[in-house]
This record gives C-alpha cells, sequence and structure tokens, in this order.
C-alpha cells in the first residue's frame, strides 16, 4: 500500500517536472516568434535579469520588507481567525455578529480596500493589513467548519470520562480541525501573497516589491517584470511549503505529548 | 452503598415515547444486566445515566459525584492514536507495562504502536473494553460491550472484564442471558 502510495507520488512529481519543462519551451518558442522584449520576453533572459538582482542590496531588502509584512498580516489573521471561530463556536451571538463582517470581507473588492487604506493609513504596512483582511474570513471559516464537524461521540466520551480540556483540545479537536486548518492555509498563503503584492503595487511602499514591480512597468522593463513575479512565486511557495511542514511537526508533536 | 433510584422516568424524542414511567433500584457495588427488546429505550437509559441526555420527568438519585466509565455501542477510540495512547488518554497514571500487560491478556499482541485506525474491529472493540476498564471509575456502563467479538475471545474479554469488576458497581445492556450469566450479574432488570 505504502509502495503503491509513493510510486504515485512519484509519478506526480515526475508529471508535474515534465510539463513545467514543456511550458517554458512553449514560452521560449513563442518569445523567439515574438521577437518583442517589451511584450514578451524569454525564460532565459528573466534568469539573466534574476542572476543580475540577486547581487544587489535592494533585492534582498525588497523581499525582506514584502515577506515580512505580507506574512505579519497573514499569521495575525491565522491567529485571530482561531481565537474567533474559537469563540463562534462557543457563543452563538459572537457568530452571528460574525457573520455579516466575515461576508462583508469576503465580498468587498480587494482594491477597495487597498484605496480606503490608503485614504485612512500611511501605505508603510498596507500589505500587512490587506493580507490581514484576505486571509482572516478563510482561517475563520475553515475553523469554524472543522470545530462544528468534531465527531460527536469523542466528545461525549470525553465527557463521560471527564476528560480535562487540555486533553480534549489535543487529542479530539486539533487532530479532527487540522486538516480544515491547513486547507484554510494553503488557500489563504497564495491569497495573501497576491493581494500584498497588489496593495504594494498601488500603494509604493518605499522598498517593497510592489515598488519595484510598478518601476519595472513605468521603465517598460519587462525582463525585471517577469523576474520579480518569479521571486514572488518562489518566496511564497517556498513559505508555503515550509509552514505546513512547520503545521505537520507541530500537529504531529501534540499528539505524540 | 446506597442504591442508584430512578423514579418515574420519562424521556421521549420528538413525540416518542422512549421511557415510560420507569422505575428501578440498581444495588450498587455488584453487576447489574439491563434486558428489554430491542426499541426499549436501554441505551437512552444508560445515556441517561451516564449524564449525555436529561429526562423530561421524574428523578435520579444516588449517582452524585460517581466517576463515570463507560464500553458504548461504538468504539469511540481516537483514530490517530495507537491502543496504549487511547487507554492512556482517560487514565493518564497507568504505566506503558501495565497498559501493556492488560493488553496481553485480553490477546492484544503486537499493535501497541497502530493507530487505532489501522486495527480490526475486534482489537478496536478489545482497547474499548480495556480503557473502560482501567480508568479510574466508581460506575461502568457497558452498552453490549461483547458485539463482534468470535466466541474464544469474547469469552476470554468476558474472564478478565468479570475479574475487574468484582465487587463494583457495574450496569450490563445486553440481549443475552448467557453473557449477563457470564459477568456474574446478580440483578436482572428487564422491561
Amino acid at each position: 500500500m505504502t509502495s503503491i502510495m509513493h510510486g504515485d507520488r512519484s509519478r506526480l512529481r515526475g508529471i508535474r517536472i515534465w510539463a513545467v519543462l514543456f511550458w517554458l519551451i512553449i514560452w521560449q518558442l513563442v518569445s523567439i516568434a515574438v521577437a518583442n522584449d517589451i511584450l514578451l520576453v524569454s525564460p532565459l533572459q528573466v534568469i539573466q535579469r534574476l542572476g543580475e538582482l540577486i547581487f544587489t542590496e535592494f533585492f534582498w531588502y525588497s523581499i525582506f520588507f514584502s515577506l515580512l509584512r505580507i506574512i505579519g498580516g497573514f499569521i495575525l489573521a491565522a491567529c485571530a481567525g482561531i481565537l474567533l471561530a474559537v469563540s463562534a463556536y462557543r457563543f452563538r451571538h459572537i457568530r452571528e455578529l460574525l457573520e455579516p463582517v466575515m461576508l462583508a470581507i469576503k465580498s468587498v473588492p480587494v482594491a477597495s480596500f487597498i484605496i480606503l487604506a490608503l485614504i485612512w493609513f500611511s501605505s508603510h504596512n498596507l500589505a500587512t493589513l490587506i493580507s490581514f483582511l484576505m486571509v482572516l474570513p478563510v482561517i475563520y471559516t475553515n475553523v469554524l467548519d472543522g470545530i462544528c464537524s468534531v465527531d460527536n461521540q469523542l466528545l461525549e466520551m470525553a465527557q463521560v470520562f471527564r476528560l480535562p480540556v487540555i486533553r480534549r483540545i489535543r487529542y479530539i479537536y486539533v487532530p479532527q480541525v487540522m486538516p480544515f486548518f491547513r486547507s484554510g492555509c494553503t488557500i489563504s498563503l497564495g491569497l495573501c501573497w497576491k493581494s500584498g503584492i497588489a496593495a504594494e503595487v498601488i500603494g509604493m511602499p518605499k522598498g517593497s516589491i510592489g515598488e519595484r514591480l510598478q518601476q519595472a512597468k513605468v521603465y517598460l522593463d519587462t525582463p525585471e517584470l517577469f523576474a520579480w513575479t518569479l521571486v514572488i512565486v518562489l518566496v511564497s511557495l517556498t513559505f508555503e511549503r515550509l509552514f505546513l511542514l512547520l503545521l505537520k511537526k507541530i500537529a504531529g508533536r501534540l499528539e505524540r505529548m | 452503598m446506597e442504591p442508584i433510584v430512578l423514579y418515574k422516568v420519562c424521556k421521549s424524542f420528538d413525540e416518542k415515547t422512549v421511557l415510560q414511567e420507569l422505575s428501578m433500584n440498581i444495588p450498587q457495588g455488584e453487576t447489574t444486566a439491563l434486558m428489554a427488546s430491542s426499541g426499549q429505550g436501554k441505551t437512552t437509559l444508560l445515556r441517561i445515566l451516564m449524564g449525555l441526555e436529561q429526562v423530561d420527568s421524574g428523578y435520579i438519585s444516588g449517582m452524585e459525584g460517581l466517576q463515570k466509565s463507560a464500553v458504548f455501542q461504538e468504539d469511540r477510540l481516537c483514530e490517530n492514536l495507537n491502543p496504549i495512547a487511547n487507554i492512556r488518554l482517560t487514565n493518564p497514571s497507568l504505566s506503558y507495562i501495565q497498559i501493556l500487560e492488560a493488553m496481553h491478556e485480553m490477546k492484544l499482541f503486537d499493535c501497541e504502536h497502530q493507530a487505532a485506525a489501522e486495527l480490526s474491529g475486534g482489537m478496536r472493540r478489545r482497547v474499548a473494553i480495556l480503557r473502560a476498564l482501567l480508568a479510574e471509575w466508581d460506575i461502568l456502563f457497558l452498552d453490549e460491550p461483547f458485539k463482534g467479538l468470535d466466541a474464544e475471545t469474547k469469552r476470554q474479554v468476558m474472564a478478565m472484564t468479570c475479574r475487574l469488576c468484582r465487587e463494583r458497581t457495574v450496569l450490563l445492556v445486553t440481549h443475552d442471558l448467557s453473557e449477563a450469566k457470564a459477568m456474574a450479574a446478580s440483578g436482572l432488570i428487564s422491561w
């Protein structure tokens, strides 16, 4: 069974690499056909530009600037989402009170939030606020769904045996809510990067990746635009993998303790 | 010890009456078998005594402050935990060796590192029984506890259960009179 699953996973990974290579070749061929560096640069030019950028000081500073703010917003939203979901599960009135707020945050276009935030505050920490707003309803909804779907039979067992709250949380709630939280994190990690960078492009906080993207647009520097986009994808994916791995380890450790 | 007294207990679910003015005395310090045909409210009565349901009318006395333990009709194990962790969940003071010895007595061999989800139905059942027996309790509820066990395993498990329940308050719900006898039930209440 394990070997079959392992085989499937390797096959999937193989298909992914193959697919990526296929599209990179297509991209290279199209860029050769278009033959216009402003409209479409080739992957090789992007790599070359990236190679130049990584030796500059502002490259690392911009990554650090945006990473800190976007991830900061994500972590704050994840903590707030869990706390609010637990409160909403425990108190019906809190759940009813939060329902329209979460619906509003989900429905209002991100651009409206960005513009409002620029009117109310400075652009310096705009990405934190925007990524917080994008992540909060996802984590809240997922965690609340997870808590609501906890096996009632196990909760009854815990009630009969008078299990202390800490043990109930660790052995009953955490294992059953974790898949919901993990799936919420997977969705919202991509979302917070997209919205956070969009906020930076509009607000242009000094030293951010968004500012670099905006400058690349102004100077029609398409290779730099693509290079920064590639950086965002790589940083976002790396953080997502690391975060989910950490989450898995924490959950496993909690259950083993 | 004062008996547990039920007086004119009524319980309905959506206009379906399950218990109608049920009165009985359950002696403490011994095993009592509850027998009734299907749908007569045996499990509901157990759930009321466990504190999982409220009575519509009537009263129950003698249950105050009692530490409960139970084998439910379902195994109700934490699927991701191994048998040792499942048993220790209800009684963390038990040592690994104590649990392992009890598991061996129940013919549960070489499964201490397997998650409950990976165990067979019979093994899961025995873990659920062991969890209830090894917990700290004043009253034990057994709701058809030996369901799904083969004859030989059932005999061994019943012998161990019987030994660990001697002179303690046990309520056994069963359809099988021979099971009640094997468990040395001194009282038999049927309705």
